[in-house]
């Protein structure tokens, strides 16, 4: 089964829960935890090991001086600038190439060809005897987010049981982590920003067609309006965590409240239960 | 010389645009002949990378001149690689104005 904790919202929460459900389940069974927050990964810091790297390519053109004409057709059809086509030469800048290739396909003079260029790296690590820890890190200034999300959920695969980190907001990262999940943890905070992007969260599982749940996080108790959400769209919440000090300092140490503060891993295990009903897989 | 300027909208009274690569008009004038011609941008929603696409425009319309605000860094390179030199006109006036400026050694390179 493979789980995506995502939220919308930034900072709600999203690795303290994938975390301590990684750290509960791994006393258990085999895991497999992804940071798919690859502009800014930080599970690590919970789970510090030594990790294996493994750099993340991807094609970029390069143009062939004795061919090209200058005829402007790959420039033209490049929509992120990635090629400008002056009198006589090509300009290339690769940190704004998306690899899609267009250009060796529009280019009637056959002068352009693809190089592999490094935009980031994956680091393996194994933190935990049953937990396998694995990091997508994109390289500072580069754009390509997916291309690195790809790789470490690649790297990821082959295990009966996968927890995906997203990044927040709800672009491509967000969809490249989500696709082929079996259910979405959706982590929120009682706060109007907390409920406006869970709304825009919501419609883009909905739009994937991934069942989803709710973990509602530095709870005040005073939540009617994001149950109400939630009841509203067939959400349940499954796990509500208080707005608590003695919460925020394990955190603050990097320490997991699943292994550190007495009732929450029994906690995480209740909320593993949940996603396994809304999943509607086995385990 | 073709001379082109950064507009918001069309023709040699137009005010001056201080962004390049989301200018909605490029104004360019032949200095020889007096003769201008305006082409809209089409890259004024474009998502990003605008900067150097808009250099490749200039350089098909044959301008060794920009007149704008400011531009960013990968534009500013392709300029540079296209000979093309960037003035920074930074008035509340029409192309034309600027054109002048220009014409008068006021205007300093970007």
């Amino acid at each position: 089964m493979k789980i995506a904790i995502a939220s919308g919202k930034g900072g709600t929460g999203k690795s303290t829960v994938a975390a301590n459900l990684a750290c509960t389940l791994a006393r258990s069974r085999d895991v497999v935890l992804v940071d798919c927050d690859v502009e800014e990964p930080n599970l690590h810091l919970f789970f510090p090991a030594g990790a294996v790297d493994v750099p993340v390519t991807t094609p970029v053109p390069v143009i062939d001086p004795t061919r090209c004409t200058f005829c402007g057709e790959c420039g033209r059809f490049c929509n992120f600038g990635a090629l400008s086509v002056l009198k006589d030469r090509v300009l290339v800048f690769p940190d704004l190439c998306h690899s899609c290739g267009g250009c060796v396909l529009v280019c009637p003079q056959g002068a352009v060809r693809e190089v592999r260029r490094t935009v980031g790296r994956v680091a393996c690590s194994r933190p935990l005897p049953r937990l396998t820890l694995v990091s997508g890190v994109l390289n500072e200034g580069e754009v390509q987010a997916p291309a690195v999300i790809r790789v470490a959920k690649m790297l990821g695969e082959g295990h009966p049981l996968t927890l995906y980190d997203a990044s927040p907001g709800i672009a491509c990262p967000v969809i490249e982590t989500l696709e082929g999940s079996d259910a979405c943890v959706l982590v929120t905070e009682s706060t109007p920003f907390g409920l406006h992007d869970l709304r825009l969260a919501v419609e883009v599982v909905e739009r994937l067609g991934i069942p989803a749940g709710v973990v509602i996080n530095r709870s005040d108790g005073e939540d009617a309006a994001i149950s109400g959400f939630c009841r509203d769209h067939g959400l349940p919440v499954l796990m509500t965590i208080p707005f608590s000090r003695e919460i925020a300092a394990v955190q603050n140490r990097g320490g997991l409240i699943a292994s550190l503060l007495s009732g929450w891993e029994e906690r995480f295990a209740g909320l593993y239960e949940g996603i396994v009903q809304i999943a509607g897989v086995s385990p | 010389m073709i001379v082109s300027i950064t507009a918001r909208t069309t023709g040699t009274d137009a005010p001056v645009e201080q962004r390049f690569g989301r200018a909605p008009c490029f104004v360019f004038v032949d200095t020889e002949t007096g003769k201008s011609e305006s082409v809209e941008n089409p890259l004024i929603d474009a998502a990003g990378g605008v900067g150097p696409r808009a250099v490749q425009m200039l350089a098909e319309h044959g301008a060794t001149i920009l007149i704008t605000g400011q531009v960013g860094g990968n534009a500013a390179k392709a300029l540079e690689a296209g000979g093309i030199r960037a003035y920074a006109y930074r008035g509340s006036g029409t192309v034309a104005d600027a054109l002048a400026e220009y014409a008068a050694g006021n205007l300093k390179p970007l």
